[in-house]
């Protein structure tokens, strides 16, 4: 495992969980720790990673114009102008994804790899074209999932064909937790989740309001001064991405109270 | 009485909690997503195995139930199969 030239894609089957947020926030966190990253917004015709970092406005060229000889490939990158070893090449809006191929993608990916120490992959939703797109340059996987059936259900389908794709690093974010829920028994723990899909843990995420707020400005979530609970666990796995240890946030809150001990001791089953 | 009244107060009535719910439909789902067989195959299973099981057995045929289940990283059929009593050779 070389520390410079990791290609990651972060992926999960299902729409709406979370990816492009975990690819802001995941690039913006490994550059704020000192790394060069490059970010790559593989969504073509639902670009919004752009968006999530607050880089719409500065859009010139995309990936397709880099394919195509418009333009060179460090003139499509759009510097970050609060972090600046942050760049992203931009997906095409106005194409779908049947515009570049697996191997065109696998070479633009190999390209960053020789300039920054990470290059993050924002997979598009689905396990169509997009999707095999995505993943044909990534050396390791992100498969991001909330703790909900439906989520969880294509995120196993996903694990499944990253392993089919030869891809043997994956591991696995649970996002937008909620531990009050969890210890009500109305969702699904982080060990349920993690027994029910058999994969190694990258990190937990929990529900966060401030993460809506700090898109609407277009500012990932890591960049505040005081972070915040899904901050800090963006962070956090940022640096487990490095290979650093970190501990698992303690999101359970206070030791359960009385009143909660004696519903625990006649308590629902499990 | 009291436990009536202690199970009104901690809600436990029987029901099973949405986080198992949860979690034990998507282990069945995922078992057959997995394997990827054919609800018409498992038909054919079934009818087999009522066909087999049927010889040594007499059986409530239509309270059979046959489902694949997923613990971790090994699949599992499951037949629960309800008999009424064994077959002996002169009841054949």
């Amino acid at each position: 495992m070389s520390e410079s030239g990791k290609v990651l894609v972060i992926t999960s089957g299902k729409g709406g969980v979370g990816k492009t947020t975990t690819t802001a926030n995941l690039g913006m966190a490994l550059a704020a720790q000192g790394h060069s990253v490059a970010l790559v917004d593989a969504d073509f015709g639902l670009r919004n990673l752009d968006l999530l970092l607050g880089l719409e406005n500065r859009i010139v060229y995309n990936i397709l114009d880099v394919l195509s000889g418009d333009c060179r490939l460090e003139q499509a990158l759009v510097r970050d102008k609060r972090q600046n070893r942050l760049a992203l090449l931009p997906a095409a809006q106005t194409r779908d994804k049947n515009a570049i191929t697996p191997d065109q993608t696998r070479e633009i990916t190999a390209q960053l790899a020789e300039n920054f120490q990470y290059v993050l992959v924002d997979c598009p939703a689905g396990i169509e074209q997009g999707f095999r797109n995505a993943i044909s340059g990534a050396h390791r996987a992100v498969v991001v999932t909330t703790p909900e059936v439906s989520a969880v259900r294509d995120a196993d389908r996903v694990i499944g064909l990253l392993e089919a794709a030869g891809l043997k690093e994956t591991e696995l974010i649970i996002n937008r937790l909620r531990p009050q829920m969890v210890k009500e028994n109305n969702m699904m723990s982080v060990e349920d989740v993690l027994e029910i899909l058999a994969i190694k843990l990258l990190g937990v995420v929990p529900e966060d309001e401030k993460v809506i707020v700090t898109t609407n400005r277009g500012e990932p979530i890591v960049l505040g001064e005081t972070l915040s609970p899904a901050g800090q666990a963006y962070v956090n796995i940022a640096r487990r991405i490095q290979g650093v240890s970190v501990p698992l946030m303690d999101l359970e809150g206070p030791a359960p109270n009385f009143l909660e001990r004696l519903r625990n001791l006649f308590g629902r089953k499990n | 009485m009291i436990m009536e009244l202690l199970d009104k107060i901690f809600n436990r009535e029987g029901k099973t909690s949405s986080r198992t719910q949860a979690k034990d439909r998507l282990k069945v789902v995922l078992a057959y997503d997995r394997t990827d067989i054919s609800p018409q195959t498992m038909a054919k299973m079934r009818e087999e195995i009522l066909e087999v099981v049927g010889r040594y057995f007499e059986l409530e045929s239509e309270s059979l139930e046959v489902q694949l289940d997923r613990d971790g990283t090994s699949t599992a059929l499951i037949a629960n199969v309800p008999i009424r009593r064994v077959k002996t050779s002169d009841s054949d």
